[in-house]
């Protein structure tokens, strides 16, 4: 626990309590980015290169995008009237958000040994990651690379479809 | 196959590139200051007045009619009459500009008032080296700037010039054989009538040629 | 003589740091090395600028630039001098703030890629395991200072500029990626270093450059052509198009953020070809093997100014794509092109016989060419415009 590693967490939550709590959508999905960023950076701090560069390539540079270009195109990024921002289902969302927190949080105390480690850390350059996806996590990768294209194919469907119907 | 009109495409700047550091035919820019192109006789831009003989204030032929001033679309033009008069290019005695005044960095050189002269007075000039660091003095043009003579009008644009020149020698012509012929009508009427009492009629139009276009 | 020529960069830097106590070294090196990358490619910059006026004007048979200066050399300087002392406007409406931060944002993820770029033997400011993912990670971070840029001018050129820049990148950094892809699967390696120490070997007298084999020749030929779209080059120049939306999204930038935009695109541009050099033109190792004397910062940075002046050289050719071909262009064919690429680059690991991966390899990269040219790119034909007026 560095300096750095306290000056990084605060950017990440100041910029995940912007994205929060902005009033105008193209701030908060700025400072989304800037929450990304940070996370990417705490990877670097941890010495995984390959997850901090991908947490840029993919986060800050494709996902922000689409949540940017998502709101441009669906809705004005005007501020909404005071009173507006609220959902009447809040309940309903607290109580999902508390669920995963929960899993989350559980998550993390069963898997972390609670005391310091004092081995060195393992050095996880790309190429173990590589042999690991492609061996042990093979699998799972293909899983998700089915869903993708699935997806995939679902878009150019929903966009074809759209098309047709404007013909 | 694809990608062919790309290479023919990059082929044909190529051959532009090296093309015109080997041949001086290709590069069409005239390099303005230290190279011109000759004067193009059609060229027009900003309005001047015409004046006949040597001193441009005796020989203005522009006579203070505010024609111009009326049609000038951007409203550039500014005439003041003079109270005296001095004879015309027939001899007429006219009025003449007191004041004429063209703001050129309003004028959009569209010749209407050249147009409607009846005086052939007022012509367009080519001079465009007219920079100036005063924009608003420097760019209001005053009679003495707008005087240029008649040779000058002929040097810049030859052609229109002669057939002015023409127009307004058989204009002259017309008056003085106008003129002529009622000076001889009254010397025949004076001579066919013996009877006294005819009264000696003088004409208007003064036969004498006054200082104008020659 | 040779070696110190070649290495005389790495010994001046030893040599600088030398008189520093020995704590300060590790941090002083980098930011000496730090300084002179920002030194030497807005000097690039500049020379890229003239030399882009210049090419231009001769490929349309004009002269160009030759007033400032002996033969106009010394245009740059009164650029430079220009941009710097105009007023700096921010429209009223603007998001000041972001307005602000874009075009900084832009020029440091710009100049960020060149810390992993080895510009010569010895010549990388941080040789990463994943630097090659580095870079790519950077020139995304690009994309979201353009959309800054565009939507906080509150100009609807600005945003239609900003929409089309940012859709372009998008769907050309797939195809830039996916060409890299086979590099990184023969060499097995994410590592710039790797990659251009791997090219760095003769047979022949001959290098074993990337862009020598078929998978290398077809990667490098999508990745021309994406890299041209990243960089919002002609004939990729719609996010720009001065035609119709003015500048696109920097149209509300003056004085010196507006030369910083422009700085960010030339640097940004620096930067791809650096990266295309490494990985297909074998980075800082000379063609032939009798040139290897030549020092490699030299053989480095002469490929870059090649692919610059290729670059301005396909400018003054192409037209603007229309955004419909520009979309087509990279869903239908440079995509394909890419993943088939793919095949072949791993065809050409497991075959282990020299004559038939080659045949192998060339046939299928050929093939697909020729194949995909004809039907993908098949022209569509639109019948009679219909126009809708707005009531
Ligand atoms: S220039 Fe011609 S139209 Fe104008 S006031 Fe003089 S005579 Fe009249
Ligand atoms: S050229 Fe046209 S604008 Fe200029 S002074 Fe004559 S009438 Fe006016």
């Amino acid at each position: 626990m560095s300096v750095v590693f306290f000056v990084l967490t605060a950017m990440t939550l100041a910029g995940a309590l912007a994205a929060v709590l902005l009033k105008n959508l193209v701030h908060c999905a700025l400072s989304l980015t800037v929450a990304f960023a940070g996370l990417a950076l705490l990877f670097l701090e941890l010495d995984a290169q390959f997850v901090a560069f991908v947490q840029i390539l993919v986060y800050v540079g494709a996902v922000a995008i689409l949540v940017v270009f998502a709101i441009l195109l669906t809705r004005s990024a005007e501020t909404p009237k005071a009173g507006g921002v609220f959902s009447r289902t809040w309940l309903a969302g607290l109580s999902v958000a508390a669920a995963v927190f929960a899993v989350l949080g559980w998550a993390v105390l069963e898997s972390t040994p609670w005391l310091p480690q004092t081995t060195e850390a393992p050095a996880a350059d790309v190429g173990q990651i590589g042999e690991a996806l492609m061996s042990r996590y093979v699998l799972p990768l293909e899983i998700v690379a089915l869903l993708l294209t699935a997806a995939l194919i679902g878009a150019v469907i929903v966009a074809m479809h759209e098309k047709d119907g404007a013909q | 196959m694809l990608g062919e009109g790309i290479l023919k495409g990059l082929a044909e700047t190529a051959k532009n590139f090296a093309g015109s550091y080997v041949s001086k035919d290709r590069l069409t820019t005239v390099q303005y200051p230290e190279e011109r192109i000759a004067p193009i006789e059609a060229t027009r831009d900003f309005p001047f007045l015409v004046y006949d003989g040597e001193d441009w204030q005796a020989g203005l032929r522009c006579v203070a009619c505010q024609i111009c001033e009326k049609e000038c679309p951007p409203k550039c033009i500014y005439i003041e009459k003079s109270k005296d008069k001095k004879p015309d290019y027939v001899g007429k005695p006219q009025i003449y500009p007191a004041r004429f005044d063209i703001d050129i960095s309003v004028c959009m050189s569209c010749q209407i008032c050249v147009e409607v002269c009846p005086f052939e007075a007022i012509k367009m000039d080519t001079v465009f080296e007219l920079a100036t660091e005063d924009r608003f003095g420097g760019l209001l043009l005053d009679r003495s700037k707008l005087a240029k003579s008649n040779e000058y009008y002929h040097t810049i644009h030859p052609t229109e010039a002669a057939e002015v020149d023409a127009r307004l020698a058989e204009e002259k012509a017309k008056v003085e054989a106008k003129a002529r012929a009622a000076a001889e009508a009254a010397a025949a009427k004076a001579a066919a009538a013996p009877a006294a009492g005819a009264p000696a009629k003088t004409e208007p139009p003064a036969v004498k040629p006054a200082g104008g276009a020659e | 003589m040779l070696e110190k020529a070649d290495q005389v960069f790495v010994l001046l830097l030893h040599w600088l740091v030398g008189y520093l106590p020995a704590a300060w070294r590790p941090a002083s090196g980098v930011l000496l090395c730090v300084v002179a990358i920002i030194a030497v490619y807005p000097t690039l910059f500049a020379l890229a600028v003239l030399l882009e006026r210049k090419g231009l004007g001769r490929m349309q048979n004009r002269y160009g630039p030759n007033r400032v200066g002996p033969f106009g050399i010394l245009q740059p300087v009164a650029d430079g001098i220009k941009s710097l002392t105009k007023e700096d406007i921010v429209p009223f409406n603007a998001d000041a703030l972001v307005h602000f931060i874009a075009p900084l944002m832009l020029v440091v993820a710009v100049f960020m890629g060149f810390a992993v770029l080895p510009m010569g033997r010895n010549m990388v400011l941080v040789d990463l395991d994943a630097s090659l993912l580095f870079f790519f990670a950077m020139g995304a971070s690009t994309e979201l200072s353009v959309f800054m840029a565009g939507w906080s001018s509150r100009n609807k050129y600005s945003l239609l500029g900003a929409m089309r820049a940012v859709a372009q990148m998008i769907s050309y950094e797939v195809p830039l990626l996916l060409s890299t892809v086979g590099v990184v699967m023969i060499t097995g390696s994410l590592s710039l270093v790797d990659i251009v120490d791997a090219q760095n070997r003769y047979t022949w007298g001959l290098a074993h450059w990337n862009v020598f084999k078929p998978w290398g020749l077809a990667g490098f030929a999508m990745f021309v052509i994406a890299s041209m779209a990243e960089t919002n080059r002609s004939p990729f120049d719609l996010p720009e198009g001065e035609s119709e939306i003015v500048a696109g999204y920097f149209t509300e930038y003056s004085g010196f953020k507006f030369a910083l935009f422009f700085l960010g695109e030339y640097v940004g541009m620096f930067g791809i070809a650096g990266l295309g050099t490494s990985l297909f033109l074998g980075g800082w190792s000379s063609p032939l093997a009798v040139l290897s004397w030549v020092p490699s910062w030299i053989w480095f940075f002469s490929k870059v100014m090649v692919w610059i002046c290729f670059f301005i050289w396909v400018r003054g050719t192409m037209p603007r794509l229309r955004q419909d071909q520009l979309m087509n262009f990279a869903w239908k064919f440079v995509l394909p092109m890419t993943l088939l690429n793919l095949l072949v680059a791993a065809e050409w690991r497991f075959v282990a016989d020299m004559w038939l991966r080659w045949i192998a390899g060339m046939v299928i990269v050929v093939g697909a060419y020729v194949l995909m040219g004809r039907v993908g790119m098949r022209r569509e034909h639109f019948g009679p415009r219909t126009y809708r007026y707005a009531e």
